[in-house]
């Protein structure tokens, strides 16, 4: 692998580069692949040894029949609201305490900022069960409130994010505008706030993934089956159904189809985000 | 607020401004500390003492939690299956996404698109990949062993294995690795070009520049996704509980920690001796972050960005 000159281009490498790249992301794909052929075969093809890779005839009915074994217009709806709810909650909250860790020089805000990111490392299930007790004990049991509410009340994860993100606007900002007689509360929302619209949008996106595809925290507090969410719907599918593959398929692209486009729709602001709170700072 | 105006410098009325401003931002951030963390963790600590069960009474039973755990086979076997997945499933994760990343890094035509190809999976909702895994994994119907077959290889029970499960949900770790290289790719992308035209001069071959140039200046990202995948694997549990509908099988191999620990808690409504096992993982936890940090936090260099 000795390079013997500073060529700009070696077509050597970039080959190698490129067959593999190509042979992992064959690879890669394989899931997905089976996951959305398998859920346009008829059943006879589902269970064929060996396995058919391209369904023909194609067929829709595991989209009609498949999402009716558990009622998935229903979840999907429950997890919309918890969604949204959490969004709002998330968002708000976050950028609300970040300015307060970023934007305001006072001697809290360094050792408040690193039990906050110590936080990160305990595992939720050491605060799992004293949770529920908590909310079981106040009647929140069975409701979407355990889900949401922690959600105002910050996360240590988009703290963390929204802090690196206000401690790159320049502080001469805030002061040219205390100068203007402009409080903290103003600067907050009609200077931070504007400035920073990407990142909150990174936020409420990350936000949206994690509502969605939640799993231990509805598993743990909702016992109605009217209000479960689709995680919880497809996994009560699949305990009951698990030789259904062409409904299981369905239901499962169904449930992957809004991330998948949500990423496609706003790639940029994801690979910022993910590679924002990697490191720095 | 109480100021020691011998101690220190009175306060000037800016600084008592911004204290007070400070914590108006920060005091949802305060609540929630104590409300979802600081009570939570020490209540547990209680309660592990304790025959805490949610259905009726509970009295202190001293370390009887403690004691009956050592006693207890299932919590070997989940501590076990934990610490093989972690020990696999973490630097295999950091040593295919680091490979990812450094083939990206190579500036190839298409590049986005493999970029979007790797990273997918890795934020697909994990009970929806679960489910997509056993079928993938199905020995007789599923595309992997179908594919071995077609290379002449008769393709294990995977999921259905005592042999095979954890390896298989290894597999399956790998394939979300997605994130995990973009941070990398990210810190491959900060290395500055002038080192490996230096090292180029110099003579050095890929793998003196890679071992002295790459690896100290990704460090603090390395550091960093092993710290996280640490952190992670020892909580490995939504697709265990999708797959084996809660049970943990084949013969409890994919009994992993955290799926015991919901079943005593939520399923035999042991509170108290679930409280135990998650004081335990805290302390695992703590200890095996300790030690990284220890060993190689003197190693991570912070020169670069």
């Amino acid at each position: 692998m000795r390079e013997t000159s500073q060529q700009p281009r070696r077509p050597l490498q970039q080959f190698v580069a490129h067959a593999a790249l190509i042979a992992l992301s064959f690879i890669f794909s394989i899931p997905f692949f089976w996951l959305v052929t398998s859920s346009l075969k008829v059943d006879e093809q589902l269970v064929a040894f060996p396995i058919i890779w391209i369904p023909n005839p194609v067929t829709f009915e595991h989209y009609i029949y498949g999402l009716q074994f558990v009622p998935f217009p229903r979840y999907i709806a429950n997890t919309l609201f918890i969604s949204t709810a959490t969004i709002i909650g998330v968002v708000l909250s976050s950028a609300w305490i970040a300015y307060g860790l970023a934007r305001i020089r006072w001697p809290l805000r360094i050792p408040l900022f690193i039990i906050i990111l110590g936080t990160m490392m305990i595992p939720f299930q050491v605060t799992m069960i004293p949770l529920f007790v908590i909310f079981r004990n106040i009647g929140w049991f069975d409701s979407y409130l355990p889900l949401i509410v922690p959600s105002f009340f910050g996360n240590a994860f988009f703290i963390f994010l929204l802090r690196q993100f206000f401690m790159t606007i320049p502080m001469e900002l805030s002061e040219a505008a205390k100068v203007d007689g402009a409080n903290e509360l103003l600067i907050f929302w009609h200077i931070i706030l504007p400035l920073t619209r990407p990142a909150l949008a990174t936020v409420a996106l990350f936000q949206f993934m994690a509502a969605w595809g939640d799993y231990l925290g509805p598993l743990i507090y909702l016992s109605d089956k009217d209000k479960y969410t689709v995680s919880l719907g497809l996994a009560l599918f699949r305990g009951e159904y698990n030789a259904e593959f062409g409904g299981l398929m369905a239901a499962s692209t169904v449930m992957m189809l809004p991330v998948v486009i949500l990423f496609f729709l706003t790639q940029r602001t994801f690979i910022q985000g993910i590679t924002l709170t990697g490191i720095k700072g | 607020m109480t100021t020691y105006p011998s101690q220190r410098q009175r306060w000037t009325r800016q600084a008592r401004h911004n204290f007070l401003w400070g914590l108006l931002f920060t005091f949802p951030v305060i609540i929630g500390l104590l409300w979802f963390m600081l009570y939570p963790i020490v209540i547990s600590f209680y309660y592990s003492f304790t025959s805490y069960s949610i259905l009726g009474r509970y009295k202190w039973i001293g370390a009887s939690n403690y004691l009956a755990l050592l006693e207890d086979q299932n919590f070997w076997i989940s501590l076990y299956n934990t610490a093989y997945f972690v020990i696999f499933a973490v630097p295999l994760g950091i040593i295919v996404g680091l490979g990812l990343a450094l083939l990206l890094n190579i500036k190839v035509k298409g590049m986005s698109v493999y970029r979007t190809v790797f990273y997918l999976p890795s934020i697909v909702p994990a009970v929806a990949s679960a489910v997509v895994w056993a079928y993938v994994f199905n020995p007789q119907y599923g595309v992997l062993n179908n594919l071995l077959r077609f290379f002449g290889v008769m393709g294990p029970g995977w999921l259905a294995s005592p042999e095979w499960s954890k390896p298989a949900l290894i597999v399956m770790s790998t394939w979300g690795v997605g994130s995990l290289m973009i941070i990398l790719l990210a810190g491959l992308q900060d290395v500055p070009q002038e080192l490996y035209d230096a090292a180029l001069v110099d003579g050095a071959t890929w793998w003196p520049r890679f071992r002295h140039v790459t690896i100290p200046f990704i460090s603090p990202h390395l550091f960093f996704t092993l710290v996280t995948g640490l952190i992670g694997g020892f909580q490995y549990f939504t697709q265990v509980h999708v797959l084996t509908n809660g049970q943990g099988g084949p013969a409890r191999s994919t009994l992993v920690y955290s799926l015991y620990l919901y079943q005593n808690a939520f399923q035999f409504f042991k509170m108290g001796y679930a409280s135990a096992m998650a004081w335990i993982l805290l302390v695992i936890v703590v200890i095996c972050t300790a030690l990284v940090f220890r060993n190689l936090a003197g190693r991570v260099y912070y020169g670069g960005a």
